[in-house]
C-alpha cells in the first residue's frame, strides 16, 4: 500500500512540473501584450518599454519561467498587472468562496446520487427505478444557469428563504456563509448528481450479475443484505472516478454559476483576468487548478486502494 | 429418510418450459449426479432447489428438504435455509467470491448470516473449515484476498463457504470444469471425503460423464428440462436404455479415423524459444523482475503432420501458441514457418501461413458483420483476393466443406449456435488454405455430441485438404484421438513428446503420468451388448 501512495506520489510530483511549463508557454504564446494593453492604444514604445522592464517582460524566457515556478514553491505567485496587489492574495480570497462551494456541492451530489442510484438499481424496471432515471434525465438536460435562475426565483424571491446573491465573508459566520452558498450549491450540485446517479445505477447494476452476488443469496442473505455488503463498495470504483472529475469540475468550472449569484468565486476572477490580459493572475490560477486536479486524482487512486485489494498489492 | 425429494418438478420462464415434470430425491451421505448438455436444465434444478431462479421464473411442483416443503415458503424462510440446511458451489470459482473482501470474513459470513455462534467462534469455525478443506493456516491465514489464490484454492474457499455451517445437503454445480485436470481430482476427492465425514448429501451438476461414472451413486440424466433416465451409477452405464445416454457416452468418448498422412519436411521449427515477461518491481529502484513463461522450447511440426500439444493453465501453451503466431517477440531462440523466421513484424506472405481457431465460438467473431465477411477476414492477407464470382464460390466451397450450406453466408453470427460458430470458425482459418492451422482449445467450450461432430469435421477436412496443424488442449482424450504425435508442457518446458499412442499408453515423464492418471476416464463398458 505504502509503495502504490510513493509511486502515486512520484506521478503527482511529475504530472505538476510538466503541467506548470505547458501552462507557462501556452500563456507566454497566446498573443497581447500585457504592458501594451494596460497602457492603452496611445501609449509611447519607452513608456511601454519601461513597464515591460518593470513587470519582468524583457527577461528571456527561461528566467522567466524559473523565477515564477520558483516563486509558487515559496508561495509568491507574483503581483497582478492589473491590479498591482499580490496574485497569491487574491487567489487566496477567491479559493476561500469557490473550495467550499464545490465540497458542499459535491456534498449534495453524493448525499443525492447514493441512496438514489442505489435505490434505481435495486428496483430495477420497477416504477421506482423508472422515476429516478426520469428525474436523472431532467437533471442532466437542465442548463444549471436556467436551474439557478428559477431557485432564486422561488426560493430568494417568492419564499425569500435565501439571499438572492453576494457573498457576505465567513466573518460574518459559518452559518450565514453556508446559508448564501446554499442556493448556488444545489444548482451546481443537481445535475452532477443526475449523472452520478447513473453512473451509480449501472455500476451497481453490472456488480448484481456477478458470479459472487449469486454465492451470497447461496450462503443465505437476502437481496438487500448481498446489495449492501457486497454491491455496493464493489460498485465503487467507476463513481470514485466520477467523483474526482466532478470536484475538479465544480472547483473550475463554476463560473457561469458564479455569474447568477455574484459570487466572487475563482472562475470570474480568471474571467476577469482573461480579459485584461492579466497574465500572471491566469498562469497562477490555471496552475492553481492544475494542482487541484492532480491532487483529487492522488486522492482518487488512494480511495481506489482502499477500495479495492488487488490494487494494493499491484505496483 | 429421503434428505431432498423432488416431485414433478416444473418451470417456466414466460412462456418457455425450461424444466418438466422433474423427479429425483438424494439420502443422506449418497451422491446424485444431474448430467446433461447445456440448455437441459441441469443447472436451473440445482437453483430450483435453493429458490435461486431467475426473477421470472416460476416454479411448480414439490421440492421437500428434510421434511420442509421449500417451494411453499416465504423469501425469508428460504435465506434461513440456503447456507444453513443447503450449501452451494457454482462453477466459475475466478468470479465466485467478492473480491474486496478476505476469505475469512467470506466464510464468516457464512455463520454470521445464520447467527449460529458469535463472532469469535464463527472465526474459529472458519479456520476450522479452511484447514478442513485443504488451506492450512500457515500458507492461507483468514486475511487472505481471493486474487492471491489460484482457481482451485478458491474453489476450496467457496466449498468452505457452503459447508462452514455443515449442511445436511450439498449442490455442486460444474464445480470441477473450470479446473485443471489434476486440480479436479483433488477437489472431488475433497467433495467425496467431506460427504463421507459429515453425511451429506451431494447432488453435483456435470457435463462431464467421466467425473460421474467415477464418483456418483447414483446418476440423472436429463434433456431438453426432462429427466430422460435414472438410476444406480453402474446399473444405468451398465443398461443404457435411452439412446440420449447411449448418444451422450459415446460422444464423450468419440474416437475419429485420422487418414494416414506422410509427413514431409519440416514446415515449423522452433529451436530454444525463450519468452519471458517483465514482473512488478520489488522496490520503487529496483529491476523489474521477468517470469519465463516458455522455457527453451524446441519442437518440430513436419507438413501433413497433426501435433497436440497438452498441458495445464499457466504452462505456458497459449505464449507458446501466440509466439509461434508471431504476436508476442521471444527473448530467445528462434520460430521458423516453412523456413522463414517468424517475427512480430510478420508480412502478409508469410501471415496467409498460419490461421487459428480459438476456443470461445461466442467472442471470437464481430457480431456486426455477415458470415460472409467473416470467413474472408484472411483475403487481406492475399496478393490478389479472389473477386466476384470466384469470391462468392470460394466461400460456397469452404462453407460446404464445414457442413454448413452456402445460404449461411448472408446470415450473422447471433443466428448460429456453438457448434455452428466453430464451424464458421474452422471455415475462417481454411479458405486462404493455409500451411499450418493452429487449434487452441478449439473444441473446449462444446458440448460433447457437438465437440464429436467438430471431430469428425477436422478428420474430414484432413482427408479433403492434408491439414497440418497443431492442437492445444487440456482434454487429453481429444488429443489422443485427433493428433499424430504430442508434446506434453509443464512451467513452460515441453517435458515429454514422441507419437501420441505411445504418450499415452506408456508415458515416460512423471508429469505425464501424473496427468494421465489425474484424468477421470469413462469405464470400459460393452455397449453393444447393452
Amino acid at each position: 500500500m505504502l509503495r502504490y501512495a510513493l509511486k502515486r506520489l512520484l506521478s503527482l510530483i511529475l504530472s505538476l512540473a510538466v503541467a506548470s511549463l505547458v501552462i507557462f508557454l501556452v500563456v507566454e504564446v497566446a498573443p497581447g501584450d500585457p504592458a501594451s494593453f494596460m497602457l492603452g492604444v496611445n501609449a509611447q514604445p519607452d513608456t511601454i518599454a519601461a513597464l515591460r522592464a518593470e513587470l519582468g517582460l524583457d527577461q528571456g524566457k527561461l528566467a522567466r519561467y524559473l523565477s515564477w515556478a520558483a516563486g509558487m514553491l515559496s508561495g509568491d505567485f507574483g503581483t497582478s498587472y492589473t491590479y498591482r496587489t499580490p496574485v497569491a492574495g487574491m487567489i487566496a480570497d477567491r479559493l476561500w468562496v469557490s473550495l467550499p462551494l464545490a465540497l458542499y456541492a459535491l456534498t449534495l451530489s453524493t448525499l443525492i446520487a447514493f441512496p438514489a442510484g442505489i435505490y434505481a438499481a435495486a428496483r430495477r424496471g420497477k416504477p421506482g427505478d423508472l422515476a429516478v432515471m426520469g428525474a436523472t434525465q431532467l437533471g442532466v438536460a437542465m442548463p444549471n444557469f436556467w436551474f439557478a435562475m428559477m431557485l432564486v426565483l422561488i426560493f430568494a424571491i417568492n419564499l425569500r428563504w435565501f439571499g438572492a446573491g453576494g457573498f457576505p465573508g465567513w466573518d460574518t459566520g459559518l452559518w450565514a456563509g453556508l446559508h448564501a452558498l446554499t442556493l448556488p450549491a444545489i444548482a451546481l450540485a443537481l445535475p452532477q448528481a443526475a449523472i452520478l446517479t447513473r453512473v451509480m445505477r449501472s455500476a451497481l447494476l453490472d456488480i448484481l450479475g456477478e458470479d459472487f452476488m449469486r454465492t451470497a443469496r447461496a450462503k443465505g442473505l437476502s437481496r438487500r443484505q448481498a446489495l449492501w455488503r457486497h454491491g455496493v463498495r464493489n460498485a465503487l470504483i467507476p463513481v470514485l472516478t466520477i467523483i474526482g472529475l466532478q470536484f475538479s469540475f465544480l472547483l473550475a468550472g463554476a463560473i457561469i454559476i458564479e455569474q447568477v449569484f455574484y459570487l466572487p468565486g475563482l472562475g470570474r476572477l480568471v474571467f476577469q483576468a482573461i480579459s485584461s490580459r492579466d497574465l500572471i493572475v491566469v498562469e497562477s490560477v490555471v496552475m492553481l487548478l492544475v494542482f487541484a486536479v492532480i491532487t483529487v486524482n492522488f486522492l482518487v487512486d488512494l480511495a481506489y486502494a482502499l477500495v479495492d485489494p488487488r490494487l494494493r498489492s499491484r505496483t | 429418510m429421503t434428505l431432498l425429494d423432488v416431485t414433478s418438478l416444473s418451470v417456466s420462464i414466460g412462456a418457455f418450459q425450461v424444466l418438466q415434470d422433474v423427479s429425483f430425491h438424494v439420502d443422506p451421505g449418497e451422491i446424485v449426479a444431474v448430467t446433461g448438455e447445456s440448455g437441459s436444465g441441469k443447472s436451473m434444478t440445482a437453483l430450483a432447489i435453493l429458490q435461486l431462479l431467475p426473477d421470472l421464473a416460476e416454479a411448480k411442483g414439490y421440492i421437500t428438504l428434510n421434511g420442509t416443503q421449500l417451494l411453499e415458503q416465504s423469501e425469508d424462510g428460504m435465506c434461513a435455509i440456503r447456507g444453513q440446511s443447503a450449501g452451494m458451489v457454482f462453477q466459475e470459482p475466478m468470479t465466485a467470491l467478492n473480491p474486496v473482501k478476505t476469505i475469512g470474513a467470506q466464510v464468516m459470513e457464512t455463520i454470521l448470516i445464520h447467527k449460529a455462534m458469535p463472532r469469535e467462534q464463527a472465526e474459529a469455525r472458519a479456520r476450522e473449515v479452511l484447514d478442513r478443506v485443504g488451506l492450512p493456516e500457515d500458507r492461507f491465514p483468514l486475511s487472505r484476498y481471493p486474487h492471491e489464490l489460484s482457481g482451485g484454492q478458491r474453489q476450496r474457499v467457496v466449498i468452505a463457504m457452503a459447508i462452514a455451517l455443515r449442511p445436511k445437503l450439498l449442490i455442486a454445480d460444474e464445480p470441477t470444469t473450470a479446473l485443471d485436470v489434476t486440480t479436479q481430482a483433488q477437489i472431488l476427492e475433497l467433495l467425496r471425503d467431506l460427504v463421507q465425514d459429515y453425511g451429506m448429501g451431494l447432488l453435483i451438476i456435470t457435463h462431464d460423464l467421466a467425473v460421474v461414472a467415477d464418483l456418483a451413486d447414483r446418476i440423472l440424466v436429463m434433456r431438453n428440462g426432462s429427466v430422460v433416465e435414472s438410476g444406480h451409477t453402474v446399473w444405468l452405464l451398465r443398461n443404457m436404455r435411452h439412446p440420449y445416454t447411449r448418444m451422450l457416452f459415446e460422444a464423450s468418448n468419440h474416437q475419429v479415423a485420422l487418414p494416414q498422412q506422410p509427413a514431409t519436411a519440416p514446415l515449423l521449427e522452433v529451436r530454444n524459444a525463450v519468452r519471458d515477461y517483465r514482473t512488478p518491481r520489488e522496490s520503487l529502484f529496483c529491476k523489474p523482475g521477468t517470469f519465463r513463461a516458455v522455457n527453451d522450447v524446441s519442437f518440430t511440426l513436419n507438413r501433413g503432420e497433426r501435433l497436440g500439444l497438452v498441458g495445464e493453465s499457466g504452462c505456458g501453451k497459449s505464449t507458446l501458441t501466440r509466439a509461434i503466431l508471431g504476436l508476442e517477440p521471444l527473448q530467445g531462440g528462434e520460430i521458423r514457418l516453412d523456413g522463414q523466421p517468424v517475427t512480430t513484424h510478420l508480412k502478409p506472405a508469410s501471415r496467409r501461413k498460419v490461421q487459428v481457431v480459438f476456443q470461445d465460438p461466442y467472442g471470437s467473431f464481430n457480431p456486426r458483420h455477415k458470415v460472409e465477411r467473416l470467413v474472408t477476414e484472411p483475403f487481406h492477407t492475399l496478393p490478389d483476393p479472389p473477386t466476384g464470382a470466384a469470391h462468392r464460390d470460394l466461400i460456397a466451397e469452404t462453407l460446404t466443406a464445414v457442413g454448413l450450406s452456402p445460404d449461411d453466408a448472408q446470415k450473422y453470427i447471433h443466428q448460429f449456435s456453438g457448434g455452428q460458430r466453430q464451424r464458421i470458425a474452422i471455415a475462417r482459418a481454411l479458405i486462404t488454405r493455409p500451411e499450418l492451422i493452429i487449434f487452441d482449445e478449439a473444441v473446449s467450450a462444446l458440448d460433447v455430441s457437438v465437440r464429436a461432430r467438430i471431430l469428425d469435421l477436422l478428420a474430414e477436412l484432413c482427408a479433403a485438404y492434408a491439414l497440418t496443424y497443431l492442437f492445444i488442449s487440456h482434454d487429453l482424450s481429444v488429443v489422443r484421438t485427433i493428433t499424430d504425435r504430442c508434446l506434453v508442457m509443464r512451467h513452460g518446458e515441453i517435458v515429454e513428446q514422441g507419437e501420441t499412442e505411445a504418450v499415452f499408453s506408456n508415458p515416460q515423464h512423471p508429469y505425464t503420468q501424473q496427468l494421465i492418471a489425474a484424468a477421470p476416464v469413462l469405464p470400459d463398458l460393452d455397449l453393444g451388448a447393452a
